[in-house]
Order: structure tokens, then sequence, then C-alpha cells
């Protein structure tokens, strides 16, 4: 367990380090907004509609952004060879790797969205489900992004494999984020996202321990 | 004695020659019997079978669309069937049979996808609606091609073997939900009318043509995976002979990682 807690403290404290990337996820996803934005066009009616399944998908692409280094860079450097060797089961460390991914991706993204969803044309009231609704979504992205990193890691060009494998994965959770969003919404789509998070936290760490112990065969 | 002799029958045909002589045999037998079937259940679907009294002639894009929308969950299941058995005793022709179904069930979903939207088009006024059964469907078309992806990116056939199986065996939450999903949600999709608990609600002379075209369908699916699978091991033949022939040549050719 304290094993554990170093390696998600290692991944936040790089990840927040000059160029560690935190920083960069949250310029993009609002760069992501501002272009839906700009593509949608300025009018109020239009906006308020679109503005929670905007913010839905850029957040799901800037969570995507730093995936494929999740075990990439210490696969290059032979630490996670040590790293799997130490740990009782795989699992364990994809659960590790994701949870410093969640908090190093959907938290400065949610720190920055009640911002940008008033810029996008959210009424304020609308904006505690959305946020809600991405505390409760996003960790589902962060661990189905862990089982495409460990199935592509060793790869070249892993980056777009791994978009094209788990791509169909996100449906349910942006489906039942985006309905959870709206607001007068009723607690079906939000349990229905609760529980697709939670069916990812048993599945990320069977599947993705799986392919880290063949990919390291 | 008893327990001894599946054993005998798996281990027998892991052997590629003794494969190649059982998919020799099989392969021209199921392929002619799935062009007499599917032959049969065009005959009788689209010229001896009455038009429905609502959708008139577009009923009959049904007898080549519902066969194929099963065979695309049919192929899915045999490939995590093939997957696990891969996986769990490392059978080396599962592997094959895994790989050799998904182009198979890939192109079954592009064929249920494409007539869906041909026979939504006159009878929803639609081509493409957004509710469950079709996207769910589109998602399994997605997982198909994603799986072949993931083939194709490892060189060394075991590694992918197990890489794609994990993929796979993930992917499969897919097929109950495709499944259920006309009875979940509201759909503008009709649930299931065939396989159910009072019977299929649909009449005999409807009924026949599409269980014609399943049976055909089934053959083709087989007929097919025994090309492929033998094309897949004559492919891994020709790789063995050609890395021990010339081993300079293929040293140079991989880059290192």
């Amino acid at each position: 367990m304290r094993g554990l807690s170093a390696i998600i403290a290692r991944d936040v404290s790089l990840a927040f380090r000059a160029g560690g990337g935190a920083a960069q996820t949250v310029i993009f996803y609002a760069l992501v907004i501002l272009i839906f934005v700009l593509g949608v066009g300025p009018d109020p009616a239009v906006l308020s509609r679109v503005a929670a399944p905007v913010l839905w998908t850029a957040a799901l692409l800037a969570s995507l952004l730093s995936l494929d280094r999740m075990f990439q860079s210490d696969f290059e450097d032979g630490s996670l060879e040590m790293l799997v060797q130490r740990t009782p089961t795989p699992g364990l460390l994809v659960l590790a790797k994701a949870l410093a991914h969640w908090l190093t991706t959907a938290g400065p993204l949610l720190l920055a969205t009640p911002l940008l969803a008033i810029i996008a044309g959210i009424e304020p009231a609308a904006v505690p489900p959305l946020m809600l609704s991405l505390l409760v979504g996003t960790p589902a992205l962060s661990l189905t992004g862990a089982i495409g990193a460990a199935l592509t890691f060793p790869l070249r060009r892993a980056n777009v494999l791994m978009t094209i494998l788990i791509g169909p994965l996100f449906a349910p959770t942006v489906i039942f984020g985006v309905a959870a969003a709206t607001p007068g919404a009723d607690a079906a789509p939000m349990l229905f996202l609760g529980a697709a998070t939670l069916s990812t936290v048993v599945i990320a760490p069977l599947a993705g321990g799986a392919a880290i112990r063949f990919n390291l065969q | 004695m008893m327990t001894s002799k599946p054993a005998s029958f798996w281990t027998r045909y892991a052997n590629p020659t003794a494969f190649q002589r059982l998919s020799n045999q099989i392969a021209p037998l199921a392929g002619g019997a799935a062009i007499a079937f599917i032959a049969l259940g065009l005959w009788f679907g689209l010229v001896a079978s009455p038009a429905d009294y609502q959708q008139g002639d577009t009923v009959r894009i049904m007898y080549v669309h519902v066969p194929a929308a099963w065979m695309a969950m049919a192929c899915y299941t045999s490939m995590a069937i093939a997957s696990v058995a891969g996986f769990v005793w490392k059978h080396p022709l599962a592997d094959v049979a895994a790989k050799s179904t998904a182009p198979i069930g890939a192109t079954f979903t592009a064929l249920a996808l494409v007539t869906g939207a041909l026979w939504g088009q006159p009878t929803w006024g639609t081509w493409w609606v957004w509710d469950a059964r079709l996207t769910s469907v589109l998602v399994l078309f997605f997982m198909y091609l994603g799986y072949m992806a993931l083939w194709s990116a490892i060189d060394e056939p075991t590694r992918a073997a197990r890489i794609a199986a994990v993929a796979c065996l993930v992917g499969f939450i897919n097929v109950p939900i495709i499944k259920f999903s006309v009875d979940w949600w509201n759909s503008l999709h009709q649930p299931a009318s065939v396989i159910r608990a009072n019977g299929p609600s649909i009449d005999g002379s409807m009924l026949r043509p599409l269980l014609l075209m399943a049976f055909g369908y089934t053959l083709a699916y087989v007929w097919l995976l025994f090309v492929n699978m033998s094309a897949e091991l004559a492919e891994r033949r020709a790789a063995r002979l050609l890395a021990g022939a010339r081993p300079t040549a293929t040293l140079v050719a991989e880059p290192a990682e």
C-alpha cells in the first residue's frame, strides 16, 4: 500500500512540475471548448443547449492527451518491470497509475470547468450538475484509458491505436455523463454513470494487469 | 481412456498439417452448403413469401438484415470464446481462429448496418437514428476494427494473440448490451420476434426464409473461417521458411524497438 501511494505521489509530482503536462491539459481543454464555440456560433440559445456536451467532449479529449505515456515512459527506462515485480499484482499498479492520471488531468479540468462553463454559455444553475457528472464520470475515462495504455505501451505510434481501441468503450460514460449534466434530469443517468465508473474499477485492473503481464513477457 | 479421448481430439488438430487436411475436407462442403442454403433462402425470401401487410416488399430486406445482425454478434461471441481458449489452454489454433473470425464478423456487421439503413429509409423515414440498438451495433463495428488494428500492430504472433484477446474480452461487454438494448431502452428498433418465451411472433412463411438464410450465413462463416485460418497458417509457415532461409535479411529488415 505504501508502495502504491509512492507511485501515485511520484506520478502526480512529475505531472505538476514544469513541462509535466498538467497545465497543458487545461490549456488544451480550454482551446477545444473555444474552437467548438467558434464553430457553433455565438447564438446563446444554441450554446446553452450544446455547451454541456461540448465540455464533456473536451474533457474526454484532454484526458486522452497524456494517456499514451502512462506506462510507456516507465517501460522505456526499465522501471516498469521493476514496479511490476514489486507490486503483488499488476492490477494494483494499473489502479495506482489510473488514479494518478485522474488526479493530474480531471483535477485541473474540474477546477477550470466553472469558469469555462460560464464562458461557453451554460446557465450558472446548470454548473453544479455538470461538475458532479464530470466528477463521477471522469474516473471511468482514466481507468478505461489505462486499459488502452496497458495494451499498447510497447508499440510505436501507440497513441492512435490506443484511441481506436478505447474510443468505443467511452460511449456509455459520455452518453450518461451528458444526460446527468442536464439540469432537472432524474437520478437514473447519474446512477448509470456511477455504475459505468464502478464497473471500470473492476475491469481495468483485471484487463490492464493481464495486458501488462503479456506485454512484458 | 475416456478422459484421454477428447484431449487427443484437441491436440490432434493442433498440428497444422492435420488441421489443413480437416480444413480441405470441411471448407468446400460448408461452402457448397452455404451457397445452397442462401440461394434457397433468397428464393423463399424474395419470391415465394408474401409481402408484409404494413411494410410491403420492404420486409424482404429483413431476410438479409436480421441473420447478418445475428452473425455480427455470434462472430464476436466466437471470437471471445476462442480468445478464452487461447488464453487458458494455449491452443495454437484458437488464436488463429479468433484472428480469422474478426474480418468475417466485421463484414456481417457492416452488412447489417447497411441493410438496416436501406430498410429504415422507406420504413422509419430515416437512414439512421442514434438509438441504443443502432449505436451499440456501430460500436461493435468499431470494436472489430480496433481488434484487427491491434493484431496488425504487433509483429510477434503469440504476444499479439494475448494482447488482442484482452481487448476482445473487454469489448465483449457490448454484446449483451446490443441484445438487450431494445428491452432496456425505448428504441425505434423492434424487440426480438423470433427467439421469444411464447414462440416466434412472425408467420411461418416469413420465418422459413429467415431461418434458411441464418443457416446459410452460419455455413458461410464456417467456410470463410476455414479458408482464413488456412491462409493464416500458410502465411506463418512462409514467414518461418523465409526467416530460416535468409536469417541476415530479417535481422536487417527489423529495426530495433
